[in-house]
């Protein structure tokens, strides 16, 4: 068992994919971080969903798996799938989760009915949409890890290129129009981000749970500081150290997909944030909350002995009253 | 037939989901459906390990007790300060994580398709006929959805006002003595019984779609309860026997197919709906600028 994780740590291929899932964690990490803040957190499902008819229709187009093509239609029919979700809330009063849910639902059935298209077609070349469902980081090509790593650093450099300007937007876009910032443009490349950020996470996790990697380390960052900067840090390493436990372990326990060992590593550092964060952690407020209850504890036992005092004396008092009235 | 029992199927899923779907988009909970539909999973797989079979009661159990897990997570994580979206995310990715894992991790034991759990495969639903006595009593899986729709409609029905007044005015509710909280989980685990009788035949992913879309859709038409679920019930029937003859004709997903209509069906509503739909705006919009110039 060890040995095999020697052997693979080693090989020369595996470092490349082990790269790219670290990229890959880190970007959407980053990215996440201020879908969370913007209470976008559940676009990235949508958005994952809304990707396979895009990517059906470019293998219907080429007839070839290019993961660069399939990344194109998948971009286009996110862009898509965000303005229907505007379109939506804007134009009737149908409110945002429902309308995330429609065209998540509308979009993916669209793209089965494509898939089994495809399928049924008799086309022997369309396996590779199967892997889409669930992701197979381990198995990506080194092209791929290319492609995935190379997009992951440069939306990491956007962000850190525009963090000032995005955030004021996501914090305060009132305040960031009165600036002269063009607060539309940045919301509308924020959004094409997510959307990028998200095709590329379905190459490792796959479309179910891709919105893992967006939203887990983000709030499990948010639970650390309250700084945007460390935040964002935080989210990023988060998302890497993720990406890169979900591909090794992956990639040694034959049998098991790559999405979910990456989903779960991103929880268990949810869970542990939830109990021991400083400040916000379960642990940290159960410690207060008893700190709490002694001081008042304690003072409402010097205010018990108070009154006793009190009480002692009205009585003496009334007593010695009585008296005199005898 | 077999025309008769998938349709039949798709309808039955069809008005189980759209009367609940209802009150979950009035509720703004339409995200927490999703959130259900995918948790499920590991019940489903523990449901297997434990059984060796498919034995649809304790899957059925499994998925309800999971769903209601799902909903006190989400809620315990929002009392704790988090954003609703952010925790139904969270929630809902780690649990469908671990089902995954849970059934690739015994593959060689659980007869259980992870293609089947998403997609469904309905058109198979005729072969697994329910016996009793020796006695062909048609699929097990109209039974079953049968039986959960009667149990959706009996509870919805004996507490149709309580239901409402939660999904319209949740702190009127809680003044005048209703346990909000009791009805709350009532309502989730119907949401997630349905999920789960539904899932075998039609995947989890129609399931979103059949809770959302025709409630929306009818929630665009009407603007009384009542009527709303009358209409999403018509909506999400018309959706599947639509998706049927679209799917025979494409020769393509069924499923696929149901949703894709019931999303057609939307965005006619969408544009047309004589109360709330674009065109109807649009000439409301100038009426008004006529009247007032």
């Amino acid at each position: 068992m060890l040995s095999t994780f020697f052997n693979w740590i080693t090989d020369p291929n595996m470092q490349w994919i082990l790269m790219g899932s670290l990229l890959l964690g880190l970007g959407s990490g980053v990215i996440g971080s201020f879908t969370f803040l913007r209470k976008q957190s559940l676009l990235g499902d949508a958005l994952a969903h809304a990707a396979l008819p895009g990517i059906c229709i470019a293998f219907m187009l080429s007839g070839v798996k290019s993961i660069g093509l399939f990344m194109i239609g998948a971009i286009v029919s996110g862009v898509l799938a965000t303005f229907g979700i505007h379109a939506i809330t804007r134009y009737s009063r149908i409110k945002q989760d429902a309308a995330l849910g429609i065209v998540l639902s509308v979009f993916f059935g669209v793209g089965v009915v494509m898939m089994t298209k495809i399928q049924h077609s008799g086309n022997g070349n369309q396996s590779g949409l199967d892997k889409y469902m669930f992701g197979q980081a381990a198995s990506m090509m080194l092209s791929d890890v290319y492609l995935v790593g190379i997009v992951s650093l440069i939306l990491v450099a956007v962000c850190t290129l525009l963090f000032k300007e995005f955030k004021l937007v996501s914090f305060d876009p009132g305040f960031a129009r009165g600036m002269g910032i063009k607060v539309g443009l940045l919301e509308q490349l924020l959004l094409l981000m997510t959307v990028i950020a998200v095709v590329v996470g379905i190459q490792a996790v796959g479309v179910v749970l891709v919105a893992a990697l967006l939203i887990t380390p983000a709030v499990a960052a948010r639970y650390w500081t309250d700084a945007l900067g460390v935040m964002i840090v935080l989210a990023g390493l988060f998302g890497a150290l993720s990406g890169v436990t979900g591909t090794l372990i992956s990639g040694t326990l034959s049998n098991l997909p790559t999405g979910p060992v990456t989903v779960l590593a991103a929880s268990s550092i949810f869970l542990v944030s939830v109990v021991f964060a400083p400040g916000r952690g379960m642990v940290s407020k159960l410690l207060r909350r008893m700190r709490q209850r002694n001081e008042v504890k304690r003072s409402y036992g010097n205010g018990l002995a108070a009154v006793e005092g009190d009480r002692a004396m009205i009585s003496n008092r009334a007593n010695s009253s009585e008296r005199s009235a005898d | 037939m077999a025309d008769f029992w998938i349709i039949l199927t798709g309808t039955l899923v069809a008005a189980t989901c759209g009367v609940l779907g209802c009150f979950l988009v009035l509720r703004k909970m339409a995200m927490v459906g999703d959130a259900i539909s995918h948790s499920v999973l590991p019940g489903i797989a523990i449901a297997f390990l434990i059984s060796g079979s498919r034995d649809s009661i304790l899957m059925l159990a499994g998925a309800a007790v999971l769903g209601l897990i799902t909903v006190f997570l989400i809620q315990s994580l929002q009392n704790g300060g988090l954003q609703s979206d952010a925790s139904i995310g969270i929630v809902f990715t780690a649990l469908f994580a671990i089902g995954v894992i849970l059934i690739s991790r015994n593959a060689a034991h659980i007869d259980l398709d992870l293609d089947c759990v998403l997609f469904g495969e309905i058109a198979y639903v005729q072969w697994d006929t329910l016996i009793i006595n020796g006695y062909d009593m048609g699929p097990a899986a109209v039974w079953l959805l049968g039986g959960t729709l009667l149990v959706v409609l009996i509870v919805i029905g004996l507490f149709y006002k309580q239901f409402k007044l939660c999904a319209f005015d949740p702190a009127l509710a809680a003044a005048v003595g209703i346990p909000v909280a009791l009805f709350h989980y009532l309502l989730m685990g119907l949401v997630s019984l349905s999920t789960v009788a539904s899932f075998e035949s039609v995947g989890a992913i129609l399931v979103v779609g059949m809770l959302i879309v025709p409630a929306s859709t009818a929630y665009l038409l009407t603007d009384r309860l009542s009527v709303m679920l009358i209409y999403s019930v018509l909506i999400g029937a018309a959706s599947s026997i639509g998706g049927y003859y679209a799917a025979k004709w494409l020769d393509a997903s069924i499923a696929g197919s149901m949703i894709t209509v019931a999303g057609l069906l939307f965005v006619l509503a969408f544009v047309f709906s004589p109360l709330h739909g674009l065109v109807a705006r649009y000439h409301k919009r100038r009426s008004l600028k006529a009247a007032s110039a």
